[in-house]
């Protein structure tokens, strides 16, 4: 497609870092509260095991806080932020004429192959961010900012694991 | 009063706030994007050191936010008591994110910048939300078979300054000066792997770190608000409180508090502990003096329909201890009126009133006697309310919380 020659480069990384780092401040100035992903994917997901499943929800611990009874799990903060980020990242991308169909991967494998890893990491992903109460966004980065210990023993977790293994999958992205 | 964070709920409503909610989120989305986080070879170049991006973004972000609320906070405009800190469970925290870290070298992503890359048309990036949606799935089921482990090492709201003896102030500088060098050294690191894009430094980059660290200093000028800095800016308004005894509450309105199942009503005994000993309220739980402050932390993330009750042997210990706990933004602080001497002369049986009775009694000293160390054995210390049909003026009304119960990833 003709739109990648005309894609707008990212911005330099310390400005969007700033940006960030203003868009992070005000979140807690105005809210209290940081910014935060899995947690919004999470209740979109209870709700869906709601409509299918209401009473499993109901023996669940975990999800009983989310879903019991008539509560209903979208009637959250978290979600509405999570919804928002999906609506900012695709304005920013038709800003910038980045929207378009593609799998971005490395030189040496197949697009079903990037598919399949993706679907793996994102469960791990998925599975490691309700183990530590937060992903990247909402315990690394958040956290971070406002000086919390298990923030920070996160972040340098997240980092030993990627770079632990970044070796062994270098074929994978190079 | 410091005026942030915002009573989001009480300003605009539950819907109005989830709006506000919204708009965080798309300038989220869109910074994220902006910086190329929408795309996973860019995001696992960093575990190559081709290009240190997510290293580069991601400690900016926190260095100028971290400055900013600790700024704002010196200066009296931000409440950093309100704000969420996310709790510290350790070993779960460190295991879940060695998973994640591995997580985002085999997908490409992490959640918050695989939303974005969806939202953009990475059909990889959808793959990776699917995944983590089964992720958290397979969580949900499994979390039943560990939640011990899933429990444990919880330290409550800690902190760097905390775990390290030092001033907040102290902290944030050093954080902003080593970020700096390290992302001195990520340049010289991205021209040493041959980065085609690291051109010339732009000028602009001395100059930006050197304002950060001037705001960093200048917030260890100002100092963080101590509690009494604190109490001055809500002096007015909470002595007006006081001294029309809008915060005193009667013994019966304490019991029946204590009662009521959809109250939580925390009773917190100011006294020393050998009075303590002696007497005190069923449930009630003894503060030391120099443990008020601290517990502030604690007492704020209780859930919104806690009432926390103060009580001494008469009222003037237990007024300092709502002054400092009001200046830590406490919700829903009360004293017991008269104190545990008044609760004993209401509750307690007439025979025991009228001979225990110490006479000549000073300030703050029981008014009755104890033969032994009774704690909460006496009956006095859990009264039947139907016993006592006494009316009262109900004087609690509950606040609603300003502070969120969740955050980062609620």
């Amino acid at each position: 497609m003709s739109t990648q020659s005309r894609a707008k480069p990212y911005m330099n990384p310390y400005l969007a870092g700033t940006l960030l780092g203003v868009v992070l401040f005000l979140a807690f100035f105005i809210t209290g509260t940081g910014l935060g992903a899995s947690g919004g994917l999470n209740r979109l997901l209870v709700y869906g095991q709601n409509l299918v499943a209401p009473e499993h929800i109901d023996q669940v611990p975990y999800l009983l806080k989310m879903a019991g009874g008539s509560t209903n799990p979208l009637e959250s903060w978290i979600v509405f932020l999570t919804v928002g980020t999906v609506i900012g990242g695709f304005i920013s991308g038709l800003f910038g004429r980045r929207v378009k169909f593609e799998t971005n991967k490395g030189p040496r494998i197949d697009n079903k192959t990037r598919w399949a890893m993706a679907f793996i990491g994102g469960g791990l992903m998925g599975y490691g961010a309700r183990l530590a109460r937060g992903c990247t966004s909402g315990q690394a980065m958040s956290g971070g900012a406002v000086l919390s210990v298990g923030s920070w023993a996160f972040m340098f977790a997240v980092f030993a694991g990627a770079y632990a293994l970044a070796y062994f999958l270098r074929r994978y992205w190079n | 009063m410091t005026t942030f964070p915002l009573p989001l709920t009480e300003l605009l409503g539950q819907y109005g706030s989830f709006m506000i909610y919204l708009l965080v989120g798309v300038a989220f989305g869109a910074t994220l994007e902006t910086a190329g986080f929408g795309n996973s070879t860019k995001l696992a170049a960093q575990f190559y050191f081709k290009e240190l991006t997510v290293f580069k973004v991601m400690f900016t972000a926190i260095i100028v936010a971290m400055t900013l609320i600790f700024l704002s906070s010196a200066v009296g405009l931000l409440d950093y008591s309100l704000i969420w800190v996310p709790p510290t469970y350790l070993w779960p925290g460190i295991v879940g994110g060695l998973i994640m870290g591995v997580g985002f070298i085999v997908g490409g992503f992490c959640p918050g910048t695989s939303l974005v890359g969806m939202a953009t048309g990475k059909v990889d990036a959808f793959f990776f939300v699917l995944g983590v949606l089964s992720g958290i799935f397979i969580f949900g089921e499994t979390v039943g078979s560990f939640a011990v482990f899933f429990e444990s090492s919880y330290m409550g709201r800690f902190t760097l300054p905390e775990l390290f003896g030092l001033s907040y102030d102290t902290v944030v500088l050093l954080i902003v000066v080593m970020a700096l060098a390290m992302f001195f050294g990520a340049e010289k690191v991205e021209k040493a792997m041959g980065h085609e894009t690291a051109q010339s430094t732009p000028r602009w980059y001395l100059p930006a770190a050197a304002s950060l660290v001037a705001l960093a200093a200048l917030t260890l000028v100002i100092g963080q608000p101590e509690n009494q800095d604190r109490w001055k800016l809500i002096e007015a308004e909470k002595s007006r409180q006081l001294d029309e005894r809008e915060v005193q509450i009667a013994p019966a309105e304490l019991l029946s508090l204590i009662n009521d199942s959809k109250i939580k009503a925390v009773l917190l005994d100011v006294r020393e502990e050998r009075h303590f000993n002696q007497f005190h309220l069923h449930g009630a739980r003894r503060l030391a003096e120099d443990e008020i402050i601290a517990s502030a932390d604690e007492l704020i993330f209780e859930p919104a329909n806690t009432v926390f009750v103060l009580m001494s042997n008469d009222e003037s210990a237990a007024t300092e201890a709502w002054k400092m706990l009001k200046a830590e933004s406490v919700p829903n602080v009360y004293i017991l009126e008269g104190g545990i001497n008044n609760w004993i002369r209401t509750y307690a049986d007439e025979e025991f009133v009228q001979e225990r009775l110490i006479r000549k009694h000073s300030n703050e000293q029981p008014a009755w006697r104890f033969d032994a160390a009774l704690g909460s054995r006496h009956p006095a210390a859990e009264p039947n309310e139907h016993a006592f049909e006494i009316e009262f003026e109900p004087k609690v009304k509950l606040e609603l919380k300003r502070a969120p119960t969740s955050g980062g990833c609620g």
